[in-house]
């Protein structure tokens, strides 16, 4: 190294210290920042969303365009709320559930008790790709695949499949990450008795992973609850409670779309928002405490 | 058959799931696009008028391609000085103490906000603050896009390189506190050169997350089918324009929108690719 890149060191302390600890001032300053916007948008939510939460709001049915003009006009809160898009989200997220969650489970331990083999590490690259469709895409795909060939319209199962698309790759990687976690003497205890195979993963890996699984689950479905584009695609949305998944339902992202393109509900949109929002963040906490033990999934 | 073999046989039928789902990914977009690439050859990637009046149809899908293009690396710009900020602040400055708990779990919590609801925000609080800032009229466009994207892609890129910055060994920051370096200057010289290629990979797994975003962007960018001409100027990205139209959308124009799935797709698709290498490379 050139000597004269030494002095710089040396050199100067006061300059050095200074800029030290402007620095740390900068870090401050900007991650200060950064948690701006977050508290500026839970705020909002809450303050403009509170006002709506009535008991009706979680009973009934949304209100037509004229229900809501009406009472805006004489200054009351809206009537109605959103039971059609609580129960089609539920709906479609139960749906997927049932899709994924059992694949996904199967393939992420398919992947862990093959490790190393070519066909594996093709699949994992391959659910790594999946996971980084777009869910607009993923909207085409169902449109294409379900809404024109399989219900001919707009279908909950529609929503559901292109959810369930995207549920998979999570649920793979958390169960393969999980089993991972799990001692290897465990698994050779189970074996060593004699225990056939699908009983050792039914009564001791999945048990012994359990927390490990359901925080994968729980993350997942957090993810695909606030969904709305691939929706807007393949379920529609519907005014009336459905509980036909080969018709079209709404679901609460939905209804937060058509309350934004209608100018009397907006008050509505915010409350919807709110729920949305606890009820993600609900499951986002319950699988946290889950993952609390050993730190099973990484966030990514 | 024993009944290991018949379990491993499930295991093994269900792993190809998998590979049915990508390669019928791929297969359905590029067969609803051949009309589209039929019609217009590949110049449909590179021309730029996008008309669906009956007997005039024409698409091209460049305005889109540079809307998302220019709104995704725009919001990662945005994005950098915040995100890096925080995991330093996370991983290095505050490492395990209480404030930078809850910092990072407040920005994990941006991850939880479904994005229709950072569109709400976007159209009634950020949109009416650019409009009063005098910056445009009707407060849409690029960079109000840009912005409510940078804020949605925070805690991808924050939590990757927190990570990535927490996992220099103390031994290397150590050795240079010893011959008297600043803290800045060990955050520069030895945690930045140790650290550069995950923290790198973050942002580009972050701008992955930029690009198919889509209901936050509808609704902020102003949905005009030009190449944008400015930093206020409206447009249109892939997704957003799949998300408005697809609708009402059949024959050449359906297939033309199928089409910008498919480049929208191969674009993510290869964008998250550089990203997992770069990180696989790493660990």
């Amino acid at each position: 190294m050139p000597v004269n890149n030494v002095p710089a060191f040396i050199d100067n302390i006061d300059g050095r210290n200074k800029k030290n600890k402007l620095f740390l001032v900068l870090v401050i300053a900007m991650s200060v920042l950064t948690v701006m916007p977050i508290i500026l948008i839970v705020g909002k939510i809450i303050i403009s969303g509170i006002g709506q939460m009535n008991f009706n709001f979680f009973v009934q049915t949304s209100p037509d365009s004229l229900q809501a003009m009406s009472a805006v006009a004489n200054n009351e809160t809206i009537p109605g709320g959103i039971a059609n898009g609580i129960l089609g989200t539920f709906l479609i997220v139960i749906v997927s559930s049932v899709m994924a969650i059992p694949a996904g489970i199967m393939i992420g331990i398919y992947l862990y008790e093959n490790q190393g083999r070519r066909y594996s590490n093709f699949l994992r690259n391959l659910t790594e790709i999946l996971q980084g469709v777009p869910s607009i895409v993923l909207g085409i795909i169902s449109y294409l695949w379900i809404v024109k060939n399989i219900t001919n319209g707009f279908s909950a199962f529609a929503g559901s499949v292109a959810l369930s698309i995207m549920m998979l790759p999570m649920i793979i990687r958390s169960t393969e990450e999980t089993m991972k976690m799990i001692p290897n003497e465990i698994r050779e205890a189970a074996f060593a008795m004699g225990t056939p195979y699908h009983k050792v993963i039914l009564r001791v890996l999945i048990p012994t992973g359990f927390n490990g699984l359901s925080t994968g689950i729980l993350l997942s479905i957090s993810r695909i609850l606030g969904e709305t584009a691939p929706l807007m695609m393949t379920a529609l949305g519907s005014t009336v409670i459905n509980y036909n998944i080969t018709k079209p339902t709404s679901a609460v992202p939905l209804l937060i779309w058509e309350f934004y393109n209608d100018p009397n509900m907006v008050k509505l949109i915010w409350s919807s928002a709110l729920f949305l929002m606890i009820f993600v963040l609900t499951l986002n906490i319950l699988s946290g405490r889950l993952a609390a033990k050993p730190k099973i999934t990484r966030k990514r | 058959m024993s009944s290991d073999k018949v379990t491993k046989t499930i295991l093994f039928s269900a792993s190809l799931l998998v590979l049915i789902i990508s390669t019928g990914i791929v297969f359905s977009l590029v067969k609803g696009s051949i009309p589209a690439f039929k019609e217009f050859g590949l110049k449909f990637i590179v021309t730029n008028e996008w008309n669906p009046t009956t007997g005039h149809e024409v698409y091209g899908a460049l305005p889109f391609i540079a809307g998302t293009l220019i709104t995704s690396i725009l919001a990662l710009l945005i994005c950098l000085p915040l995100a890096f900020s925080t995991s330093l602040f996370v991983a290095e400055y505050f490492r395990n103490t209480r404030v930078a708990n809850i910092l990072s779990s407040l920005v994990d919590l941006l991850a939880g906000i479904p994005s229709i609801v950072y569109g709400l925000w976007g159209f009634y609080t950020l949109r009416p603050f650019i409009i009063s800032l005098g910056l445009s009229d009707q407060g849409f466009g690029i960079f109000t896009a840009s912005l409510i994207l940078a804020i949605m892609i925070i805690p991808y890129a924050t939590s990757l390189s927190t990570e990535i910055i927490a996992m220099v060994p103390d031994e290397l920051k150590e050795a240079a506190y010893s011959l008297g370096a600043t803290r800045f200057e060990v955050i520069f010289r030895v945690i930045l050169p140790n650290a550069s290629s995950g923290i790198i990979a973050s942002y580009i797994l972050a701008l992955g997350r930029a690009l198919g975003e889509t209901m936050a962007v509808t609704m902020l960018i102003g949905n005009s089918n030009i190449i944008p001409s400015g930093l206020f100027a409206t447009g249109n990205t892939m997704a957003s324009i799949i998300a408005n139209q697809f609708g009402e959308a059949s024959g050449l124009k359906l297939s033309s929108l199928i089409a910008i799935g498919l480049i929208l797709f191969a674009i993510t698709g290869i964008v998250n690719s550089i990203g997992k290498y770069i990180i696989k490379q790493f660990s």
